[in-house]
């Protein structure tokens, strides 16, 4: 592991020799607030964006993608046969990505790349990522990712730690990935490392005593899948929901997507949305049976998937990593954590089982 | 509007203690400063747990689609009027909801208020006009006026239009407020000037229908948004599509929509999409001299002939 240090005056000039190598992306601010996109050459990431409104996830997984075209035009050859369309895999790296952020691609790669299925388009676009984190500094008082398994300099699923150090950036390298984008960046100066360390200890222990907000989730594997299905609590949780997608589409470890084929007339593509399932659509059968018919069924789906179902499944913590953006966003202030405690903290009666 | 709680307390307990109605909808203090959640009371007991403040933005209305208890239910001027709607339209009968209204003097804009502070807004303490907020680094006293919600800084219909209770005296409405400056604007462009305006104003559209689903106005059992056979409209992120979305959204709402602000209020990448649904109602008003829900024997004038409608638009 090296750490070298960027004094900020040479920051924008560094930043330029990256376009070279790299598509970049980092937070840009429109309008009132910041989202990940595509930096221009030269444009620099907006490094004093406390988090973006929505994730970075479409980076890796784009809300909508194509992966086929067709053609029905049978003059045409290869007519109604699928083909794949050419993607750009070259290497990307993502900057100021924060911890949080970055470990969702972990959990989200449980999914997207089990042992018994690959999915080419999440892993391709994962592999050709360096993902260059910065440290938080300043938690918003809805982050929680201290009990959600992460952490304001949280290392885990990240390249390339960003910590900000009065007029320099101190790099840390996490990966051979960082290493080479490091090396791209012509950030060569290491520093001293164990006052370093010792430092950015100090640092992340300050940040980490900034949040604010947590979640208990010791008895989450515990408890009764059956019991805490039938429990009275939905009923309140689901209350206030209007069943809009705002929460799944803002999360960054959501991952359900609803497949498409599109045409215009005899051309046509077969294309992937991200899903929700907020949406009655989600789960309607052919036969118009819905097994989540009421709002009630999608609500607690939700919550029983972050944190139950994927707890029961991968043993490895909440499907959550504590950003806030579902707590920030719902229309109507319907809180994960406050849920979390309802969940974590059910006790089996004899009423729940009645249901 | 801070020292309702108490009547709206005391009413809730006594329509629950009567029997007269099984459930009350409400509020209950949000997690986040500015954020008050919908929320029920079926016992005396629970009643307590609601609270109201200028934070109470979210149309309860909402709320009363296809439930069947008897239910008493907190309504502002809007709230109350898309009541109006719901009872016209045959949604809800009159007699199976108890209307406790609420005379309102505007919700606070906190998408506004966000955008004026640089830092995290850590609480935001109300008094009658005023606005205290506190954040990292600021503190900062507002005129509650000059950070209401735009919908509610050109309301004219703050008071309960229909009620069974009240739990305070009447406010005054505002007059001489010009409702529809930004329509206008909008109206004097030309063609592409407005195609572009609005691929521009969907841009950061995200199509997670919060707009259409805290919206009182879409019940619809499936949404066309939804119809899938066939189906009308693509789902992904075509340009086309997303507008096709927000047009046929607002169109659905002509002659009904009361401009309670839900839709903008519940975005979360910050859309006006109410220049559609106050462009409709300003058709409304000036074709047809009609304002949405304010008469439950009145029938709206898109479902109703008239020999004198205005046909200009027939060459």
């Amino acid at each position: 592991m090296t750490i070298v240090q960027i004094d900020k005056e040479n920051w924008e000039s560094s930043i330029k020799k990256l376009f070279g190598a790299y598509r970049l992306f980092g937070p840009v601010k429109e309008a009132d607030f910041h989202n990940f996109k595509q930096l221009e050459a030269g444009q620099l990431p907006d490094l004093s964006c406390l988090n973006t409104r929505l994730s970075p996830k479409s980076i890796i997984y784009p809300q909508t993608e194509v992966m086929f075209k067709y053609t029905l035009d049978e003059n045409e050859e290869d007519h109604h046969i699928l083909k794949e369309v050419d993607k750009d895999y070259s290497p990307q790296a993502v900057m100021g990505i924060r911890p949080c952020d970055a470990k969702a691609f972990e959990l989200v790669r449980l999914n997207f790349d089990s042992p018994d299925y690959k999915d080419p388009y999440w892993l391709n676009a994962y592999t050709a990522t360096t993902l260059v984190g910065l440290a938080c500094e300043s938690p918003c008082k809805t982050c929680f990712c201290t009990t959600a398994g992460c952490g304001p300099y949280h290392e885990e699923a990240l390249d390339v730690l960003l910590i900000d150090h009065g007029d320099q950036y101190w790099a840390k390298v996490l990966s051979d990935k960082g290493d080479a984008f490091v090396t791209a960046a012509g950030w060569t100066d290491a520093v001293d490392e164990q006052p370093a360390i010792k430092e950015i200890e100090t640092k992340k222990k300050t940040a980490e005593d900034k949040i604010s907000a947590f979640v208990k989730t010791d008895n989450l594997r515990q408890v009764d899948t059956n019991e805490l299905y039938n429990a009275k609590f939905w009923e309140e949780v689901s209350f206030s929901c209007i069943n809009c997608g705002t929460c799944t589409y803002v999360c960054p470890t959501c991952w359900c997507f609803d497949i498409q084929d599109e045409n215009r007339g005899s051309q046509g593509c077969r294309i992937r949305n991200w899903d929700s399932c907020m949406y009655p659509l989600f789960t309607l059968h052919g036969s118009g049976h819905n097994p989540r018919g009421t709002k009630l069924h999608r609500v607690r789906q939700r919550f029983m998937h972050k944190l139950k179902y994927y707890v029961d499944k991968y043993d490895a913590g909440i499907q959550c990593v504590g950003c806030g953006r579902c707590v920030r966003l719902c229309p109507v202030n319907i809180d994960i954590r406050r849920v979390c405690g309802y969940m974590n903290g059910h006790v089996a009666s004899a009423e729940a089982c009645e249901v | 509007m801070l020292g309702y709680i108490d009547k709206i307390k005391e009413v809730s307990k006594r329509l629950l203690e009567e029997g007269q109605v099984e459930m009350v909808i409400g509020f209950r203090k949000g997690t986040l400063s500015m954020m008050n959640e919908p929320h029920f009371a079926r016992t005396p007991a629970e009643v307590q747990n609601f609270v109201w403040d200028s934070n109470c933005g979210i149309n309860l209305c909402n709320y009363l689609t296809n439930r069947t208890e008897k239910i008493g239910i907190l309504a502002k001027g809007c709230d109350s009027r898309n009541i109006v709607t719901h009872i016209i339209e045959n949604k809800i009968k009159r007699d199976q909801i108890v209307i406790i209204g609420v005379p309102c003097k505007g919700m606070i804009d906190r998408r506004k208020m966000s955008s004026l502070f640089e830092g995290e807004i850590d609480d935001v303490i109300e008094d009658e006009h005023n606005i205290t907020v506190k954040g990292a680094g600021f503190e900062k006293i507002l005129n509650k006026k000059d950070v209401l919600q735009q919908n509610c800084a050109v309301c004219i219909h703050r008071n309960p239009v229909i009620y069974d209770e009240r739990v305070a005296d009447l406010v005054d409405e505002q007059t001489d407020i010009d409702r529809y400056a930004d329509v206008r604007e909008i109206e004097a462009l030309s063609a592409q000037e407005k195609a572009a305006y609005f691929e521009k104003l969907l841009e950061p559209c995200i199509r997670c229908y919060a707009c259409r689903n805290a919206c009182p106005l879409c019940y619809c059992p499936t949404c066309f948004t939804d119809e899938s056979r066939p189906q009308w409209v693509g789902k992904g992120q075509d340009t086309t599509d997303v507008s096709t979305f927000h047009f046929l959204r607002a169109y659905h709402c002509a002659g009904r929509c009361t401009d309670c602000g839900a839709c903008e209020r519940s975005c979360p990448v910050g859309i006006n999409m109410r220049v559609f649904t106050k462009k409709l109602e300003k058709d409304c008003l000036e074709l047809f001299g009609w304002e949405a829900g304010l008469d439950p024997d009145v029938r709206p004038p898109l479902d109703t002939y008239k020999p004198g409608d205005p046909d200009d638009f027939i060459k």
